[in-house]
């Protein structure tokens, strides 16, 4: 059945059970975005210190490929330096754009987002975080505790 | 004999009525297409098509323009449109129809050439929470502009129009009233005719956002009394960018111009400009000619069928859809009485959030919207960031509607719910 190739497993398991989906009082950098066209919304939350990301979460409403995204991507960042980040959200894009195809020991539970190429709409579900984490790093999100609109 | 004389109304020929839609013959992978997604374009028939194609290969020329055979039929065939769209709505004179690329520009038109010239600081504009982004968004503006305020009427928690406090909304301040002749996402049909003359008793216009309404209801102007309808082309089986704007007459001539640049001027001076008489007055530039001569086919197309009949079947199978999908555990937003509300039917199954119902339904070939549908007010209202919307033509069945119920059973196997 091809709704195997985006409704995997992986992605089922971390919708079900977001990890880090939570407010962080001590974040040093907030950013919040929506989905013009589906309405989803979304808050990151990062801990950075020292050019590197401690911890990262996240609230918000969303489908099950952004709300899987978010949740493996919290996991994938925390505890790399900011350039480090940088790169994976540069190479987390290019996989979305079809143009990477990487192994599951470099890109471990995100590789089971590449299934959803193959549904061109749904790309933006999957990179909404990845954009908002960006912004927050690059300080163009909210001061930190601000709340969300 | 026409097709209405032929039958009451409620018994369109919806199998006849398929085979003039070449789309509807088509498969998504192996399934063949259910498309249940007019409130966002409807489909074509051949007639449709093959009237602008043979705009195109006959008689294509710039309309208004040349003193040609050739130019001569376009300008005929394009002003044929026009008496044709303003018969349809009950129109009393072709010359009130303002060609446009649809309910969005037409809004803005109003918005631009008589909002802004009418418009003081501390008037009002009254809309309803159940406007689509196209008849809010055009009104901030001309408020940010003019100084005017915006007013808005509540909804009820049945999707209705809360018109419990209408003597507080309008009043003399309120210089226009804009209200959707029917809700593309809870597919409510506001009582028209009570807001029109209780705005008119206070001096206000009106101008009624018809994208939903004229494709799917008979609609009579000059009965309701409007000062201004919005005409989306595209919903009501016609080509993308053709509709237009209807207005009665005296408001059209003392609104200032729009567009402006061809076509639209009487005489031009060095520092200045006179302009043309309505409607031309509103039409600058090369228009969407073969797209409104193809529209004056689709408006033949819904005559032969007739609105009467058009608006009995969307009664029967919206009311079959609404409670299908409530025994089935959905969750539907808008009013159940069918007798105030269209086809356009929003609702969520169960958990499954609209995004992934949508992807898992085309699946089995189903097309249907997921998201706001630009009714972001709306879905605040009702605590929802989306919802998934099934709405329905002349071309949908019931077993359409059994097909989309059945393949909700997939969205709960994907999600093990």
């Amino acid at each position: 059945m091809a709704l195997d190739d985006i409704y995997k497993e992986v992605i089922l398991d971390h919708y079900k059970n977001p990890r880090n989906k939570r407010e962080m009082p001590e974040a040093s950098l907030t950013c919040s975005r929506n989905n013009p066209l589906c309405g989803d919304e979304i808050t990151v939350f990062v801990r950075a210190e020292d050019d590197k990301v401690h911890e990262v979460s996240f609230v918000g409403q969303g489908c099950s490929i952004s709300q899987s995204s978010a949740s493996m991507m919290t996991e994938a960042v925390a505890g790399k330096p900011v350039d480090e980040v940088q790169q994976l959200i540069a190479d987390f894009r290019s996989m979305m754009a079809g143009d990477l195809d990487p192994s599951d020991d470099e890109f471990g539970d995100l590789v089971a987002l590449k299934g959803v190429v193959k549904y061109p709409i749904r790309i933006k579900c999957a990179v909404l975080s990845w954009d908002v984490l960006q912004e927050a790093l690059a300080g163009e999100g909210e001061a930190a505790g601000s709340s969300p609109h | 004999m026409s097709l209405t004389e032929e039958r009451s109304a409620g018994a369109l020929d919806v199998a006849r009525i398929r085979a003039d839609f070449p789309v509807l013959d088509r498969t998504v992978g192996d399934k063949p297409l259910v498309y249940l997604d007019s409130a966002a374009t409807s489909q074509k028939p051949r007639q449709v098509i093959d009237a602008e194609a043979d705009f195109y290969a006959n008689h294509n020329a710039n309309a208004h323009r040349g003193l040609y055979m050739l130019a001569e039929e376009a300008t005929e065939m394009y002003e044929g449109a026009r008496a044709k769209l303003a018969r349809f709505i009950g129109a009393p004179d072709p010359a009130t129809i303002v060609f446009t690329r649809g309910t969005t520009e037409s809004t803005n038109l109003v918005a631009y050439a008589w909002a802004r010239r009418e418009l003081r600081e501390g008037d009002e504009i009254l809309l309803t929470d159940m406007e689509h982004h196209s008849n809010i968004v055009p009104w901030q503006l001309a408020a940010r502009d003019t100084g005017a305020v915006l007013r808005y009427i509540p909804l009820t928690d049945d999707g209705l129009l809360d018109l419990s406090d209408l003597g507080a909304l309008l009043t003399r301040k309120t210089k226009l009233v804009g209200v959707t002749g029917m809700s593309n996402s809870l597919g409510t049909l506001p009582p028209l005719k009570q807001l029109i003359d209780a705005a008119h008793v206070v001096g206000a216009l009106v101008l009624v956002d018809g994208a939903q309404l004229v494709p799917h209801v008979p609609v009579d102007v000059t009965a309701l009394d409007c000062d201004f309808l919005t005409i989306s082309g595209h919903k009501m089986l016609g080509p993308t960018a053709s509709g237009g704007l209807y207005g009665k007459l005296d408001v059209l001539e003392r609104m200032d111009a729009f567009l402006s640049g061809g076509h639209m001027i009487d005489e031009v001076f060095h520092d200045r400009s006179t302009w043309n008489v309505v409607p031309y007055k509103f039409e600058a530039g090369t228009m969407n000619i073969a797209q409104e001569v193809a529209l004056d086919a689709a408006v033949d197309y819904l005559d032969a069928l007739g609105m009467e009949s058009v608006r009995a079947h969307e009664e029967h199978i919206t009311g079959y859809a609404i409670e299908r999908l409530l025994d089935a555990g959905a969750t539907v937003y808008g009013p159940r009485d069918v007798g105030v509300r269209g086809g356009a039917v929003s609702f969520w199954y169960k958990d499954v959030h609209p995004h992934d119902l949508a992807t898992i339904l085309n699946e089995e070939g189903i097309a249907i919207r997921a998201g706001h549908h630009c009714n972001q007010l709306v879905m605040r209202r009702y605590g929802v960031p989306a919802t998934a919307r099934a709405s329905f033509y002349v071309y949908n069945t019931d077993e359409e509607v059994d097909v989309l119920v059945e393949a909700l059973a997939k969205a709960e196997d994907v999600f093990g719910l």
